[in-house]
């Protein structure tokens, strides 16, 4: 630590270089910093503690298939579900058909599945004495400025009502928080009766979507799931039960091969990275050849000298990397806020910072070992003659 | 004054890359002929020209530095080519799906065909309509088809129950006909009626166990797989059965999602159109399949290139501090020479475009190299989505010429930002003192 001055000087010996290789790594960790939000936040989607309670228990044919409502009571007298609730896809658009929103007909316990939800108990006591009431996520609600109170015209791309039209209205009756900001899907869904669902649609008769259940024992949650399949196995209606995880984590898979695409990509970054300071770092040792061998002359053993190379590496390494993942830290909360909740960057998170920092000292180290070792070995009557 | 000399240079700056960008090839192109006519045959630019020519021939000597411009640039190319042409690919394999002289209809105001829905009679009706192409019988090539998703265990799976989604369509006898581009590679086709299907090449990719010969279960119940068929399309994700036995499994009776027709033409789809709308008995949104199924690749086409160009923005300003540093540093390593040419009788000018020839030829280099590695590692590099329907659908990724050219012009835009600094430095610097600068 006593020789920090010395590193810290040895630094900004040229500035505009350092300036410019520590924009360049900033750059980098910016980058860095948005990819791995974006795929931890895909990575997590549904990994909450409550969401390991729940299980998803949807056709087995294919996830567009219904199920009886009957079910739903049978399933409750499985040993070790504590609740069970349901839900059918609405598929309601706002506004342009192709302006969809996450729009689910549900059972009035929907909610009290998900604990991460938080609404006004006044407000919930409005919808549920409201057949053709509706909650919605206050991302929504924000983007498009609904209030409660409003009337919701929303096209249902699949279901007509009684006219035959597909055009349904609704009221709001209350805005949805998610307690959990990580969990923003929360925030960016109607909800409205399935009662008043079913009745209204010649098309549904009885049918759900796909149930929820709480069980009342995480560990236990394997044989619960099976417990559940065998109540439908070989009818008409087989079901498949996963955990809200395992549900998701599949969906994620079948979407896009998120890891992947992040994966490479950072990649191709920290290689080019490497390339770049690396360069730099030798340049910087190379032209200090001299002040190096007078270091050595007058007494700095040569791991010290070896010490000081590395040290000014990692140090542009973690200065860079600190700027650039802070600024990830500024500008994500500011582009969600920005685009109205459409656009939803999670913050650094602490495996983030972990996983940026490992990387900062990794490169530093990498790139900081060549012009280090020609540092230490440097012969002192050979460096000051200039040869 | 220096004020504005920044001013100055920065407009120079925000020219120059728009330039790059705006303008066409063939007027890029003239502007390089141009400018090579200026290099070979005035004053100052034959002065610019020996200037250039020492500072490339010294790159060799310099490779470690050079090479980070050349390297940088080549990450920020093949970063942007890679994404760009997944967007590429992915539109492409849904526009091949659809041509102007075929029709797709659904129930009015259905954004895809899952959500839509028909009767058997409106089947009925819409084959009336005039504008379709009839077949060697007479008949009217139409195809009514069922969309339904399906579950089937997926390959490189961790266990059997890892289940994914197929989109299976329900096809009607006429539907060979309608696609000429549909092919069977392996086995033959289903026989209607009977629980057969036959599998695309891209479901195959997808999924396992899908040889023909081989039983099946969808729908709950088993289905033998008579063939394997290729269309070079996004139809090559889907699995196709008879529709007349498709609808009862999934319990659709014989309500159908879509009625597909040839036409006679691409003329013949205003009438058709026309023909279908005013009809009282229908209620149906009439569209080429070109534009149905070029509208279902939109969204997310647009995503991924917005992901492709703000990825590709960050780095590219990376790139350009690194190439800005490297040349700093080969301009200062070469500040005495530049003075010793100046106080010979070299203008500034010659120096400036010099030193921009060099790094926008580094710059070159670097988005040549990684348009090449995107290409020769991404294209036809298949990945697959859910993201436009009920099914996996599998595309090839496709690094196109222009897109190439793309990546070109990012490249020696980062290379004009990131040469003209130094440039305007080794220019400015006055005589005297670089002359006695070590």
């Amino acid at each position: 630590m006593k020789y920090f001055h010395l590193v810290w000087a040895a630094l900004f010996r040229r500035k505009t270089r350092t300036i410019l290789t520590l924009l360049s790594i900033i750059m980098a960790f910016l980058l860095f910093g948005l990819l791995d939000a974006v795929r931890t936040s895909f990575a997590q989607v549904g990994q909450s503690a409550a969401g390991a309670e729940r299980l998803q228990t949807g056709s087995r044919l294919s996830f567009i298939q219904t199920l009886p409502q009957g079910l739903g009571a049978q399933i409750e007298r499985v040993p070790g579900v504590k609740a069970v609730t349901y839900a059918n896809w609405f598929g309601g658009a706002y506004q342009d058909p192709r302006q969809q929103v996450f729009s689910f007909a549900v059972s009035p316990n929907y909610i009290d599945m998900y604990p991460e939800i938080e609404l006004d108990p006044a407000q919930r006591k409005a919808w549920e004495a409201d057949l053709n009431g509706v909650v919605v996520g206050s991302a929504l609600a924000n983007k498009y400025g609904w209030k409660v109170g409003d009337k919701l015209p929303l096209m249902s791309q699949i279901y007509p009502n009684k006219e035959g039209s597909k055009n349904w209205s609704f009221t709001i009756d209350g805005i949805l928080h998610s307690k959990d900001k990580s969990n923003a899907f929360l925030d960016g869904m109607v909800l409205l009766h399935w009662k008043n669902f079913d009745e209204t649609t010649p098309y549904n008769r009885g049918m759900v979507g796909w149930y929820v259940s709480r069980v009342a024992d995480v560990n236990d949650a394997d044989r619960v799931a099976k417990a559940i399949d065998a109540l439908s196995a070989n009818s008409d209606h087989e079901t498949k039960t996963m955990t809200e995880q395992a549900a998701t984590a599949n969906w994620m898979k079948q979407l896009a091969d998120i890891g992947l695409i992040t994966g490479s990509i950072m990649g191709a970054v920290f290689f080019t990275l490497l390339l770049l300071t690396g360069n730099t770092m030798m340049q910087a040792v190379r032209e200090r050849t001299s002040e190096l061998a007078v270091l050595k002359t007058i007494g700095f053993s040569n791991a010290s000298v070896l010490g000081l190379v590395l040290a000014e590496s990692l140090l542009l390494l973690i200065i860079g990397g600190v700027i650039g993942l802070g600024l990830v830290s500024i500008l994500s909360p500011a582009i969600t806020r920005g685009s109205g909740g459409v656009l939803n960057l999670p913050t650094v998170g602490a495996s983030s910072w972990l996983l940026g920092v490992a990387l900062m000292l990794a490169i530093g180290l990498v790139i900081g070992a060549l012009p280090a070792l020609r540092a230490m070995r440097l012969k002192i009557v050979d460096a000051l003659a200039g040869r | 004054m220096k004020f504005l000399k920044s001013l100055l240079t920065l407009l120079v700056v925000v020219i120059g890359v728009a330039a790059l960008i705006m303008l066409p090839w063939p007027a890029l192109l003239a502007l390089l002929v141009a400018f090579v006519l200026w290099l070979a045959f005035t004053r100052r630019g034959r002065q610019t020209a020996s200037i250039a020519g020492i500072g490339v021939s010294t790159l060799a000597q310099r490779l470690g530095s050079s090479a980070v411009i050349v390297i940088g640039i080549a990450g920020v190319v093949g970063v942007l080519v890679a994404m760009l042409s997944m967007a590429q690919g992915y539109a492409d394999t849904l526009r091949r799906t659809g041509g102007n002289d075929s029709a797709i209809v659904l129930r009015g105001s259905s954004a895809a065909e899952v959500s839509s829905v028909l009767t058997r009679d409106d089947a009925v009706v819409i084959a009336e309509a005039p504008g379709i192409a009839r077949d060697d019988q007479g008949k009217p090539i139409v195809s009514r088809e069922l969309v339904v998703a399906a579950n089937l265990p997926q390959k490189n799976a961790n266990d059997a129950d890892d289940l994914g989604s197929v989109q299976l369509r329900g096809i009607g006898e006429e539907a060979w006909k309608l696609r000429p581009n549909a092919r069977i590679i392996a086995g033959r086709k289903f026989q209607s009626g009977l629980h057969e299907v036959v599998v695309g090449k891209g479901a195959q990719r997808q999924f396992a166990n899908l040889e023909p010969g081989a039983t099946i279960k969808l729908g709950g119940q088993p289905w033998t797989i008579a063939g394997v068929f290729e269309t070079d399309d996004a139809l090559e994700s889907e699995v196709w059965a008879d529709v007349d036995v498709v609808g009862p499994m999934y319990r659709r009776g014989s309500s159908i999602t879509s009625v597909f027709a040839k036409l006679t033409g691409a003329d013949a789809f205003d009438g058709f159109k026309a023909a279908l709308t005013s009809d009282p008995r229908l209620q149906v949104d009439v569209d080429t399949t070109l534009s149905y199924f070029g509208k279902q690749s939109e969204q997310i086409s647009k995503v991924i290139t917005i992901i492709g160009i703000v990825v590709g923005s960050i780095m590219a300003i990376g790139a350009i501090f690194g190439a800005l540093n490297t040349m700093f540093a080969a301009v200062a390593a070469r500040a005495r020479e530049i003075a010793t040419l100046r106080a010979i009788g070299f203008r500034g000018m010659p120096v400036v475009v010099a030193v921009m020839i060099e790094t926008m030829l580094l710059a070159l280099i670097g988005g040549a190299l990684g348009g090449l590695v995107a290409w020769l590692v991404f294209n036809g590099f298949t990945a697959s989505t859910m993201g436009g329907g009920v099914g996996q659908l599998t595309f090839a990724f496709k690094v196109t010429p222009a897109l190439l050219w793309t990546g070109l012009k990012w490249a020696l835009a980062i290379g004009f930002i990131g040469g003209l600094y130094p440039a305007l430095r080794a220019a400015r610097l006055p005589v005297t003192t670089a002359l006695r600068e070590l």
